[in-house]
């Protein structure tokens, strides 16, 4: 293709990712999103018009070099788009599956004020994809430093901080607790967003180039403290997240049929329930399912339910029940991504916006059969800036209900923090770290990711453990001393 | 992976496995679990520690063949290995010298009751036990409770060794002679035991402390599949516990929560033996 003037650059439609239909995903487990072919991808990559001062590059927490990568791509060079990609992220196939684009570099990115943004994350998928089946650019290892990091936790903050300190040379253990790495890409997102084997291909194709020790069934804070770490190790990092449930405090949470998010999406996708008995590890689901929350794990929860129990019904031949979102705030205030919450829809979920559960209510045998409920409305803005819900006096009802998931965010887990004197928490239970260097109070122990911040994004855990990692790089060569 | 060192048959359904897994047995504590998972298919099964050997790196587990992954467990071998060992889990056993106390053991409880006797012993506490079954065939250690014990009471429910009784008759008898001087009651087995022994010296007013097993997925405080009620509101047992004061526990609670798999867990029996007797009667896991 010649090369086109901005003007004409900009004429150019955003090219829609084709995807599986509604009514055929909503009763499998197969990938949504089914992405670009190479010809759609250099088109779409035909869009970007090269700003100077990329803007998108701001939005990205960990700055990929998206400009570069998508030059390339539109050259049809794929060796030199995924060095481009590789020198920022080593996770592309990931990112570009369950990244916030909209909000980050797509949202930043300057035809998005004129008209829709470049689909940088369509195309960094693309270019992940690539790499995974073709691996043209392996990571290269510094020459040794015998230099010893311990990785806490091989989730998206621990295992690009892995990554970021074994190419320096430096020798990395990534300690996980399940039994397989990945963390909340592994257990928490479905399969239909994120296929386990592209989180499986990213994590040891990385691990392989970089000689990365991966131990998993190892509880840091049981079988070894932080401080035996500290022993053994030059450094520590932290990247446990956040998996510890919140339930709301209503009457009933202990009847059979209400479940936390995070038991009902291990259940799932880590444990792979929705293949049960063929997996030994079954989920138990009615005809009506209640996901209370609508944030993006409420989302994942909700079109999990909706699949497994169209399975359940073409199984047996009934009808494909009914999954909703319960939500206290109304659409404007949803948390989720917007694609996610439109994936949701298509499917046939039911929102239920200004609705507040105050009881689940239990049969005789002490299984949910029903959620009380109260309508809200909005009232004034609070702390959040957003406008707080309020309960209309006398609006109580019944929802019919068999299963109760709530997904109400999650706290850091306390184990890693038995025996780790000095290392200091907040309130909430998150670890203190500074947020430019991940160090926490406690020498030689970095933290980041959600047992930071608590529940949030892939990428910001990402962006976190990136920090981490050149500040370890840079105190292990001396070169930043511990104050 | 974490292979099968050693294997013994205790009773007709309960089998023990010496497993090496040395990060979990440098700090391995009597009270403590560890959870295993048999192959890329299993679930994670909690299992408490029975011993632990920190120079061969190793770990004792005793289980009841109950469900498709114990029986499946049952079938291995030495040499053969398991997915996954993930552990020490859960608050070891708080054990200091209380006095004279009871250590009950109910079926395949007597397997974890049997560190905590010892360690309660060492630490010079009068230790009487008592040990039951349904029968004579589900029995086993008598020999190693009674050398952890000053005084050991066995009993059957019908009657086929020791006493015909239940653990609680025995208890209320110590109880009624001697309820000032027993200092604390340690209790593990199955869960309607466990309710009917602090049923028993609630109105004595004796700490009883219970050892939970509940439906668990992750073991580490993630999912919050494993809660109780207790009198001060819901607590997770694999980080909370698996230790608790059975007074506090609101015990229909428990045995109702236990209950909800009941109808996959059978089918997962039939789904496997059928498999079984497909693949011949060599089966190993599914490879």
């Amino acid at each position: 293709m010649a090369e086109l003037k901005p003007a004409e650059r900009m004429k150019i439609k955003r090219h829609e990712m084709p995807n599986q239909d509604p009514v055929v995903r909503s009763s499998n487990y197969e990938e949504v999103a089914l992405g670009y072919t190479l010809e759609t991808a250099k088109e779409e990559a035909e869009r970007c018009l090269q700003c100077k001062d990329p803007k998108c590059v701001q939005g990205c927490p960990v700055g990929v070099l998206i400009p570069q990568f998508i030059k390339a791509l539109r050259e049809g060079d794929m060796v030199t788009a995924v060095k481009w990609m590789k020198v920022k992220n080593n996770l592309p196939a990931v990112c570009g599956r369950v990244c916030p684009q909209e909000v980050q570099c797509e949202g930043n990115c300057i035809l998005s004020k004129k008209g829709e943004a470049v689909a940088i994350g369509r195309l960094e998928r693309f270019v992940g994809d690539y790499e995974l089946s073709q691996r043209t650019c392996p990571m290269v290892k510094a020459p040794k430093t015998g230099k010893k990091v311990a990785v806490v936790g091989s989730g998206p903050a621990g295992l690009t901080c892995a990554v970021d300190v074994a190419r320096e040379g430096h020798d990395v253990t990534l300690f996980e607790s399940l039994h397989g790495p990945g963390g909340v890409l592994i257990y928490g997102i479905p399969e239909f967003r994120l296929p386990k084997s592209v989180v499986h291909g990213e994590i040891s194709y990385a691990a392989e180039c970089l000689c990365i020790d991966i131990k998993t069934d190892h509880v840091i804070g049981r079988s070894f403290t932080l401080d035996e770490l500290l022993s053994d190790f030059d450094a520590v990092f932290l990247g446990t997240g956040a998996g510890l449930p919140s339930f709301m405090r209503i009457p009933g949470i202990n009847l059979n049929g209400v479940m936390s998010a995070n038991e009902f999406l291990t259940r799932v996708n880590l444990m792979k329930a929705y293949q049960f008995p063929d997996y030994d590890t079954p989920v138990k689901l009615g005809k009506k399912v209640a996901v209370i929350g609508a944030g993006n794990v409420a989302m994942d929860a909700v079109r999990c339910s909706q699949r497994l129990m169209s399975l359940e019904a073409k199984k047996t031949g009934g009808s494909p029940g009914e999954a909703h979102i319960v939500y206290r705030r109304s659409k404007d205030e949803v948390p989720a991504r917007a694609e996610e919450v439109h994936h949701a829809a298509e499917e046939g979920v039911i929102f239920d916006f200004l609705t507040n559960p105050i009881e689940i209510l239990g049969d005789d045998k002490r299984k949910v059969r029903a959620l009380r409920c109260v309508r809200m409305e909005l009232g004034e803005p609070d702390a959040s800036g957003r406008r707080k819900p309020v309960e209309i006096k006398g609006s109580e009802f019944d929802m019919e209900i068999d299963t109760v998931i709530m997904a109400l965010g999650t706290n850091p887990n306390p184990i890693v923090f038995v025996d780790a004197e000095g290392l200091e928490r907040t309130k909430y239970g998150t670890a203190v770290a500074d947020n430019e260097t991940g160090r926490t109070k406690k020498k030689r122990v970095w933290a980041g990711g959600d047992v930071v911040t608590g529940a949030a994004t892939v990428i910001s855990a990402m962006g976190a453990g990136k920090r981490a990692a050149a500040d370890i790089n840079k105190f292990l060569k001396g070169e930043a001393a511990w104050e | 992976m974490y292979k099968i060192l050693s294997k013994e048959v205790l009773s007709n359904v309960v089998k023990l496995m010496d497993i090496e897994a040395p990060h979990v047995a440098r700090k391995a504590a009597a009270g403590q679990f560890v959870i295993v998972r048999i192959d890329e298919f299993g679930e994670r099964i909690p299992l408490t520690i029975a011993d632990y050997n920190r120079e061969k790196g190793s770990i004792t587990i005793i289980f009841q063949e109950l469900g498709k992954s114990t029986i499946q467990l049952g079938k291995l071998n030495p040499g053969d290995s398991l997915a996954s060992f993930a552990g020490p889990l859960g608050h070891p056993t708080e054990i200091e010298n209380f006095g004279t106390v009871v250590c009950m053991g109910g079926g395949v409880g007597i397997a974890p009751i049997y560190p905590i006797a010892r360690a309660l012993r060492e630490a010079g506490n009068k230790v009487i036990s008592i040990i039951g079954a349904r029968t004579k065939e589900l029995l086993f250690w008598e020999e190693k409770m009674r050398a952890v014990s000053d005084e050991l009471i066995i009993c059957t429910d019908d009657g086929s060794h020791g006493r015909k009784s239940l653990v609680t008759e025995p208890l209320k008898e110590i109880l009624d002679n001697k309820a000032n001087t027993i200092a604390k009651v340690w209790a593990i087995g199955p869960a309607i035991m466990m309710k009917f022994v602090t049923l028993t010296t609630k109105p004595y007013n004796v700490p009883t402390i219970v050892s939970l097993n509940t439906i668990m997925i992750d073991g580490t405080g993630m999912c919050g599949g494993c809660r109780v009620l207790l009198e001060e509101g819901a607590q997770f047992v694999c980080v909370d516990g698996p230790e608790f004061d059975g007074h506090k526990v609101d015990w229909d609670n428990l045995l109702s929560r236990l209950s909800f798999y009941k109808d996959e867990e059978k089918l997962a029996v039939e789904h496997y033996e059928h498999k079984c007797r497909i693949d011949g009667a060599t089966v190993k896991g599914r490879e």
